[in-house]
């Protein structure tokens, strides 16, 4: 029966786009603009295996790191419009690059055709595990008091852990001083071993040294606490609201791909983010799977817009990059 | 010590099983090709290989990316000895000897100590971590950005004893290579540095690129020069195996450098790279007679070696233990880890006890399996010598161009390697040396970074790093290295030792 329906389905879209009944025909190639093994690479790479199953091709994963995720996007944006060619962007990529990168190649709100978000994964702030505050009000009071005497680490500028702390800062008004690491990899080596006070970054990496007890969660930028990490407050239970922020990532493909295709796409997603396995693996992450009404490709349009806006302002309030 | 009987015990019975022997097996095999492969390292092989592990359970997918990462490893060393391209950065110590080796008819020789040398030093490496991976976490933690810049010095200060020419032209090419690593985005300001505005400059020149064209590119130039005197095919092949004498000679220069490599091992920030810098300089200073090394010394092959076995091993410790990784190849397999669902930190050895101890089994297996694997082939390693150079040195130049690409998926990068061989070439005739450059490369950026790091943590303190116990300690060991080299009767001995070829 189920199968029935299936065959349905495909024979009413396979007449809707007669010309692009063949789509998928090859093998599609999903650009992830980082490096393989980190939070969007494991997001791609698990939400494009379901993908891959519906769409009845493999999507091949193809990772051109660089400059911030920057390189990748530049190189997937310029690529043929048919639908063979996607790619993983980010809250960086879409997001925040404009006000990072002056010289950047492509514009994220006119360069692409949003296919659909796919998954975030929530922003905590942590710190060394002897700091003298436990809590985010006793952090914010420290900080304000303490600001140019503090070190915070970050993976480099226009990494997750550097924008979103940036974020942070302008929102307080405070301008600790800032100590750059190639990766959270290293950076938080240094907090564990308390060289540095404090750092933020994705939910995915921290989880276990919380776990550990090796650092200190203060709280999550969410409006939510995570099953991830149950014994976490939200930012808006500890005071300090308006410091949400998730690094997600989200499917879109060049300018100009058929519309056809863009739906095609999107279903897939859609029905990707639906399977309780996907979702499970998502979720165990400490990532964040939008509902129904986050994943349409509209939906993904208006962030764009709402966050390339917001990062403009943060950078600008704080002054550049730096 | 019990418990550490138990738990090895354990690790034992899940490493065994047929299902994590075959992976552990495959790991190993895969590895050492894609070793041999010019260019194609683990990180690249990794990645392929990364969605075929989705359907086999948590530990054996581990189990095998592990073997993939020290077979390759050890493939590596292969192609250092045979062609004298170095895959990765620990094998440009191999190629100084190696190679020389390899032009005396003594590749067998020279593979076959490097298997036995990299056996035992993974034999050691795996009881260290089994044994001491929890208390060996604290020295990780130890090292501080302080602690880093001064270890770098000190790698350093090794480069000028590493080269055989004279002092200051190895001077020169280090300080070369330290330029050349500060070309790309600042990590501090995110401004391009020394890249012209070129796009495919932006993240600076991957290691991959220099190394091969610079070392492996230029030296198929130089092979093509002369139709008698290219390196490969020169001699008879010789023994295969090494005789009693060698194995001898061998013996104490792979206990220190399984000793060195195992404890730079540690260290997360790529330490490891330096281990076989360091057992290299350490056998050359400890020589009877230096002037043999850079012309074939058996030790400069055994020691570095054991070296890189014993480093790419205990590099597990901070992944194990903290859920750090150390390298690029560590992080790779916790992407490995959390895509199987387990998020590799402080808790994996108490909440996945089968997955740990699995693990550092399998380390030991794998080991075995290295040397079962690449004993019977070094024969056929060595017969590949005899294939003509005509046949040989344009599949030389496609795989590496293959390899190249696969490292970033960039095509610029493939050009920027020609660029590289033209220098090379240059270099070459000029009798410069490249091995100091390229450790140059390696450390500059370390150092770089390090030094803005702790200058920045300390406000811009010099004191620091005299201030911090351990970072005083390695730089004046830094000091004694150079001194000792710059001391004019030291380095009167030194010039008679190594004139210029």
């Amino acid at each position: 029966m189920k199968k029935a329906m299936m065959v349905l389905t495909a024979l009413a879209f396979g007449l809707a786009s007669v010309a692009l009944a063949a789509y998928p025909e090859r093998p599609i190639t999903m650009i992830v603009p980082f490096a393989a093994g980190g939070p969007t690479d494991i997001t791609a790479r698990i939400v494009g295996e379901h993908m891959s199953r519906t769409l009845g091709q493999q999507i091949v994963i193809e990772n051109v790191a660089g400059a911030g995720g920057t390189t990748g996007i530049s190189r997937a944006a310029a690529s043929t419009a048919d639908g063979y060619t996607i790619m993983m962007g980010h809250m960086g990529t879409h997001g925040a690059a404009p006000a990072v990168y002056p010289n950047l190649k492509y514009n994220p709100t006119k360069d692409f055709e949003p296919v659909g978000l796919a998954a975030g994964t929530p922003i905590l702030v942590v710190t060394r595990k002897d700091f003298p505050a436990n809590d985010l009000k006793g952090f914010v009071a420290h900080v304000k008091a303490n600001g140019p005497k503090l070190n915070e680490a970050h993976a480099g500028v226009g990494s997750v852990s550097h924008t979103t702390c940036t974020l942070l800062h302008s929102i307080l008004g405070v301008q600790p001083n800032r100590v750059a690491y190639r990766g959270t990899g290293p950076a938080l080596n240094d907090l564990v071993a308390g060289q540095v006070d404090y750092m933020c970054d994705q939910i995915v990496n921290l989880t276990p040294q919380i776990q550990g007890g090796t650092i200190k969660a203060l709280a999550i930028a969410t409006a939510e606490r995570s099953p991830a990490l149950p014994n976490v407050p939200t930012t808006k239970e500890a005071g300090l609201p308006e410091f949400q922020v998730s690094a997600w990532n989200a499917i879109f493909a060049p300018r100009g791909t058929p519309k056809d295709v863009v739906a095609r796409l999107n279903d897939a997603l859609v029905k990707a983010l639906d399977d309780a396995n996907t979702r499970k693996r998502l979720l165990d992450l400490g990532g964040d799977v939008p509902d129904r009404a986050g994943r349409s490709p509209d939906a993904l349009a208006k962030l764009v817009q709402s966050e390339v806006a917001r990062w403009a302002k943060v950078f600008k309030q704080v002054g550049g990059a730096k | 010590m019990e418990g550490l009987v138990g738990n090895l015990t354990l690790g034992f019975a899940t490493a065994l099983s047929w299902q994590n022997l075959g992976l552990a097996f495959i790991g190993c095999l895969v590895g050492t090709l894609v070793g041999v492969l010019p260019g194609v390292g683990p990180i690249a092989t990794i990645t392929m290989l990364l969605p075929i592990t989705f359907g086999i359970d948590p530990v054996g997918a581990l189990i095998m990316l592990a073997g993939i990462y020290y077979g390759a490893q050890y493939g590596g060393s292969t192609t250092a000895i045979l062609v004298n391209i170095p895959g990765e950065a620990t094998a440009v110590v191999t190629t100084l000897d190696g190679h020389q080796m390899a032009r005396q008819g003594r590749a067998g020789v020279a593979l076959g100590i490097a298997a036995l040398g990299s056996f035992f030093a993974g034999c050691v490496a795996t009881l260290v971590i089994a044994g001491l991976a929890q208390p060996l976490t604290r020295l990780a933690l130890l090292f501080g950005p302080a602690e880093y810049f001064s270890l770098m010095v000190m790698g350093l200060a090794f480069a000028v004893v590493l080269a055989r020419g004279p002092i200051l032209k190895a001077i020169g090419m280090i300080l070369v290579g330290v330029l050349l690593s500060t070309v790309g985005t600042d990590l501090d300001t995110g401004e391009e540095r020394l890249t012209f505005g070129y796009g495919p400059l932006a993240d600076g020149i991957d290691f991959a690129v220099l190394a091969m064209g610079i070392f492996g590119f230029a030296e198929v130039i130089r092979n093509l020069d002369y139709q008698e005197t290219r390196s490969v095919v020169v001699r008879a092949i010789g023994r295969i195996l090494p005789s009693l004498a060698d194995l001898a000679r061998s013996a104490a220069p792979i206990l220190r450098g399984t000793l060195v490599g195992a404890t730079l091992g540690i260290l997360p920030g790529n330490g490891a790279v330096l281990g076989p810098f360091a057992s290299y300089t350490l056998e050359k200073r400890l020589a009877r007679d230096p002037s043999r090394f850079g012309r074939g010394a058996i030790e400069g092959v055994a020691g570095p070696e054991s070296a890189n076995n014993a480093g790419a091993q205990t590099s597990f410790i901070p992944l194990l233990t903290l859920g750090i990784p150390p390298n690029a190849v560590m992080a790779l397999m916790v992407g490995a880890m959390t895509i199987h669902g387990i998020v590799p930190g402080p808790m994996v050895m108490t909440k996945n006890p089968t997955l740990f101890w699995g693990m550092i089994a399998s380390m030991w297996i794998g080991n075995l399996m290295l040397l079962v694997i690449n004993l019977p082939l070094i024969g056929l390693w060595v017969k590949f010598l005899t294939v003509p150079y005509r046949l040989m040195y344009p599949a030389i130049l496609v795989f590496s161009c293959i390899g190249i690409y696969s490292v970033r998926n960039a095509p610029e990068d493939v050009i920027f390697t020609a660029v590289f061989a033209i220098v090379g070439y240059a270099l070459i005739k000029l009798g410069f040396e490249a091995a100091p450059l390229l450790l140059g490369y390696v450390l500059g950026r370390l150092m770089e970074e390090n030094l803005r790091r702790a200058l920045s943590i300390a406000r811009g303190d010099l004191m620091t790093f005299v201030a911090r116990p351990v970072s005083a300690g390695l730089l004046a060991v830094a000091v004694i290295v150079l001194v000792a080299a710059v001391v004019p009767a030291v380095r009167k001995g030194r010039e008679e030792a190594f004139k210029e070829e």
